[in-house]
């Protein structure tokens, strides 16, 4: 513990004001340490947290419909297939009814029933009504519920806030970590920072596929620059697939769109039984459809969870069943539910989706069934952290989906909401005390140390590099290159054949990278160009770790799928001998070579079981 | 899916805030219908590197219309002509062939242009930080369900607090004023039982902030038009009257 009156005297960094970041900054603020807060958006307002459509969990059983704190832990640790630490799943399900309390005082306009109470709706790999949902913008109004606190610490002057500023690196001294290096986007300026201890809460790496239904911004560089100087990145290979977003259009889409799983409380998922259908939807017969999901999971339905859900649309769409003018999509059709609820009713609860969809596609989802298909959406992976969520370099920390402590191999939908906010205003606030308290009173290193001033020539000198090679092509062309490796060979469906390859290819196209990369500007005045390529360069190496994560993963347990790990009828087949650990990945130097740790995952209360759903 | 054939940009370059900003002249050839309004500058942009010329810079994020940051002025109309649009969410089925589409950056005195079409929009954020919040410290709150809030009352709030924060009110506005934003946010928090507390004082921080950096409102309406998120015009009223009363409440504090 650190005494209120000793709180001022520890300066901490939070590198990132998503959901995790803003409520870790806004709660330290609270507490009384001094705090500097980090976002590379222009405000905190702004992270790629407001995306979230779909909604939170938390184990309130307001619906009296036999919730409890023990259900929710065990659904996360099944739902994660058996891969997630113990421990932490339970304290993420105690704390989540307090996140809901917490929010919905901070002013959060949750859905209510008519009679004032909160509103409920069933996701994904539940069989209990637990999220709770504003709209189809939980996200946006969970994201700007913690942006007013923090605003209101920055008001108060206990924040300190650093906008349109981006960790370039991660600074240790004496092995514990002592500060960050910053690039100021407006002017490229290179700057330190040192303070007691350094949060990061920089989000997932889902846009190292390039598509994917991240915001634009979202990269690797924090965690990834953390690695370099020695924390070990955990299950690089845990990528979630998201079942339901809008299929690709063409070759120049620059990002794909989720539609939120919660349509899948009141839309079936089907495509034509015969491949060469081509007869217009309203005129296939109920008989010549094969609602899939259904059919084959029928106690679950079309809320399988997600992992399951896409390979079964993969499936689909590779026998030729796929819909739309590509033939690389599913329906998932409302006319059922629309029959029997009236679409008022449908529209109020999904309005701003259904509109969403229609001004993508011009296709109207009351009308004719919505197209979809999977894509990349969030990553469990990330930085290992232990129980008190600090990274493998003393005083570095780790928060939100930038971590990988939750969610196992595969994540529920509704709960990396929780997860962040869980993170941010309930754990870390407690378990950074320890660490401090042993620096009470002892000088810390000063940004004029000779760690920093080299940390900041090297940052400098990589941007001045990217701007020299004067190649031929800008960095989306090899940010799309990569996300097609990544995504054909480790995407969802993995083989050793596929790895092997990518593990020659990505290596070989950033060689390619580092000699035919063109960056027009210049480094001293606002250049997304050279932002972006920096951003592609650390994609690179964390594309190689992935695919050798998934080649030393010798099975398949959630999102990862290895063709030569399943059952006869193509389910996932978990080895729990072999691989009931977490990798942690250490970085040696060389991006090819990486080293490996294991840490065993030990189940005390849950017993290891065939994940079904059927 | 079909294509449109020679599209004519004219996009506002301009290299820093004390810079004097121009117009460029680009064409597009070819695009597919399907492309976004921004995959269509991501086209340029990879074009223009290419060719050794700098791309031009615009702020985006999520690129599906909840984040607020992409913020051009497309032919004149902030966020372009769609109704209920943001830039994002803006396709190319919009436009015809052979269209002339001019793209400008926001422009209102307290949102300097940083560079090209971006610009700062950091006096919103010093709006919030003066009281646009619920004082809710955390640990310590009662009981989700314990006030219960009517779902009109809920509806209400959260149609105000679907706001994103883009700044396309401001932009619209003659005057530059930001008071469907500053009234969106007042409406989010006075609704609700719990903003009860602070209602005033919210009120008054919030709009005195807002007087120091924009222009003030005399009721044109063009922002209700340009919002991307549709938020009332009524959220104006709301705070004003709130705002009236804050000064009334307060001096009878004073007196006591
Ligand atoms: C479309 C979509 C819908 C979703 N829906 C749901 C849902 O319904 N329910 C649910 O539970 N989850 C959902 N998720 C997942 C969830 O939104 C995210 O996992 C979560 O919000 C991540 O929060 P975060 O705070 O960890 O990171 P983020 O919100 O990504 O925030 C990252 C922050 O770090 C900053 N940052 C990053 N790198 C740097 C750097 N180098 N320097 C400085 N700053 C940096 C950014 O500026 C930002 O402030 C959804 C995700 C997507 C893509
Ligand atoms: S009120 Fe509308 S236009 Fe103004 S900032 Fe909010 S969403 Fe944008
Ligand atoms: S980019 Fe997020 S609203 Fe347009």
């Amino acid at each position: 513990m650190v005494n209120p009156s000793n709180k001022r005297k520890f300066k901490i960094l939070v590198v990132g004001t998503g959901l995790a970041g803003a409520s870790a900054a806004a709660s330290f603020g609270e507490l009384g340490y001094e705090v500097e807060a980090f976002t590379f958006h222009d405000s905190p307002r702004r992270a790629h947290s407001i995306a979230a459509q779909g909604g939170i969990n938390a184990a309130k059983n307001y619906q009296g419909d036999g919730d409890s704190v023990h259900r929710l832990f065990y659904d996360t640790v099944k739902g994660g297939d058996f891969r997630a630490r113990e421990a932490n799943v339970h304290r993420l399900a105690e704390v989540s009814v307090k996140i809901i309390d917490q929010m919905v005082a901070q002013g959060v306009p949750f859905a209510r029933e008519y009679g004032g109470l909160l509103a409920n709706r069933s996701f994904g790999g539940a069989q209990v009504s637990r999220t709770f949902y504003a709209r189809g913008q939980t996200g946006q109004q969970l994201l700007i519920g913690a942006y007013q606190q923090l605003a209101r610490q920055i008001g108060l002057g206990n924040v300190k806030l650093w906008n349109r500023i981006e960790l370039v690196d991660v600074v240790t001294v004496d092995d514990k970590c002592a500060g960050i290096v910053t690039r100021d986007l407006m002017n490229g300026e290179v700057q330190s920072h040192a303070g007691h201890a350094v949060v990061l809460a920089t989000g997932g790496y889902g846009n190292a596929f390039y598509l994917s239904t991240n915001a634009m911004a979202c990269n690797v560089t924090a965690a990834w620059r953390a690695h370099r100087r020695g924390a070990a990145f955990a299950n690089p290979s845990y990528t979630q697939i998201h079942p339901t977003c809008i299929p690709q259009a063409d070759d120049f889409q620059s990002k794909l769109t989720l539609m939120s799983e919660s349509l899948r409380n009141d839309g079936r998922i089907w495509v034509p039984k015969d491949a060469d259908e081509t007869r217009p939807v309203a005129q296939i017969p109920e008989d010549e459809r094969d609602y899939y999901l259904e059919r084959i999971y029928p106690s679950f339905g079309n809320l399988a969870p997600r992992d399951v859900s896409s390979r079964a649309a993969k499936r689909a769409v590779d026998a030729g069943q796929g819909v739309g003018p590509l033939k690389n999509g599913v329906y998932l059709d409302f006319a059922e539910s629309i029959n029997r609820l009236g679409l008022d009713t449908i529209v109020e609860r999904y309005s701003n989706l259904f509109e969403m969809y229609e001004r993508i596609t011009g296709e109207d989802p009351r009308e004719s069934p919505m197209r979809i298909y999977p894509a990349s959406h969030y990553t469990m992976g990330g930085l290992w952290v232990d129980y008190e969520l600090q990274t493998t370099i003393p005083g570095l920390f780790c928060i939100g989906e930038a971590n990988f402590s939750d969610h196992g191999a595969n994540r529920l939908g509704a709960s990396a909401l929780m997860q962040g906010l869980s993170d941010g205003y309930f754990v870390l606030p407690y378990t950074i005390a320890p660490y401090l308290s042993d620096l009470l009173n002892k000088p810390i290193p000063e940004t004029t140390h000779e760690a920093f001033v080299t940390a900041e020539k090297e940052a400098r000198d990589r941007f001045q590099g990217y701007l020299d090679i004067g190649g031929t092509k800008g960095p989306d062309h090899f940010h799309r290159e990569l996300g097609r490796i990544i995504w054909d060979y480790c995407g969802m469906d993995r083989s050793q054949i596929g790895l092997e390859k990518a593990l020659a290819e990505i290596p070989a196209l950033h060689a390619e990278f580092k000699k035919d990369l063109r960056v027009t500007g210049s480094g001293s005045s606002l250049n997304q160009t050279l932002e972006k390529a920096a951003r592609v360069d650390d994609f690179f190496e964390l594309g190689i770790l992935m695919c050798q994560d998934a080649l030393t993963r010798e099975e398949s347990c959630g999102g990862h799928f290895r063709s030569e790990h399943q059952t006869d009828d193509g389910e996932a087949l978990r080895n729990d001998d072999d691989f009931a650990h977490v990798t942690a990945w250490e970085w040696s130097g060389n991006p090819s070579e990486p080293i490996e740790h294991r840490e065993k995952l030990e189940y005390e209360v849950v017993h290891f079981a065939t994940r079904s759903y059927k | 899916m079909s294509n449109l054939s020679n599209i004519n940009l004219k996009i506002w370059r301009q290299d820093g805030p004390d810079s004097q900003g121009r117009f460029e002249t680009h064409q597009i050839p070819e695009i597919s219908d399907e492309a976004s309004f921004l995959e269509m500058l991501d086209i340029l942009n990879e074009r223009l590197i290419e060719e050794g010329k700098e791309a031009v810079v615009f702020d985006h994020d999520c690129r599906e219309g909840i984040c607020g940051t992409c913020s051009l002025m497309i032919d004149g109309q902030a966020h372009g002509p769609q109704r209920g649009t943001a830039t994002c969410q803006l396709h190319m089925r919009q436009f015809d062939s052979g269209a002339e589409i001019v793209i400008e950056p926001w422009r209102a005195s307290a949102f300097p242009i940083i560079k090209d079409l971006m610009v700062d929009r950091s006096p919103f954020d010093r709006i919030v930080e003066a009281g646009g919040y619920i004082t809710a410290p955390t640990g310590g709150a009662p009981d989700a369900n314990l006030i219960p809030i009517p779902k009109p009352v809920a509806d209400a709030s959260m149609d105000a607090a679907a706001c994103i924060g883009c700044g396309a009110c401001v932009a619209a506005c003659p005057n530059g004023a930001a008071s469907l934003f500053t009234g969106a946010k007042i409406s989010h928090l006075n609704l609700l039982p719990q903003g009860q507390a602070e209602r005033y004082k919210r009120t008054e921080a919030m709009v005195e902030e807002m007087d120091s950096h924009f222009g003030s409102c005399t009721n044109h309406g063009e922002c209700e038009a340009a919002c991307p998120k549709e938020i009332s015009i009524d959220n104006i009223a709301t705070m004003n009257a709130d705002y009236a009363r804050s000064k009334f409440k307060n001096r009878k504090a004073l007196s006591r």
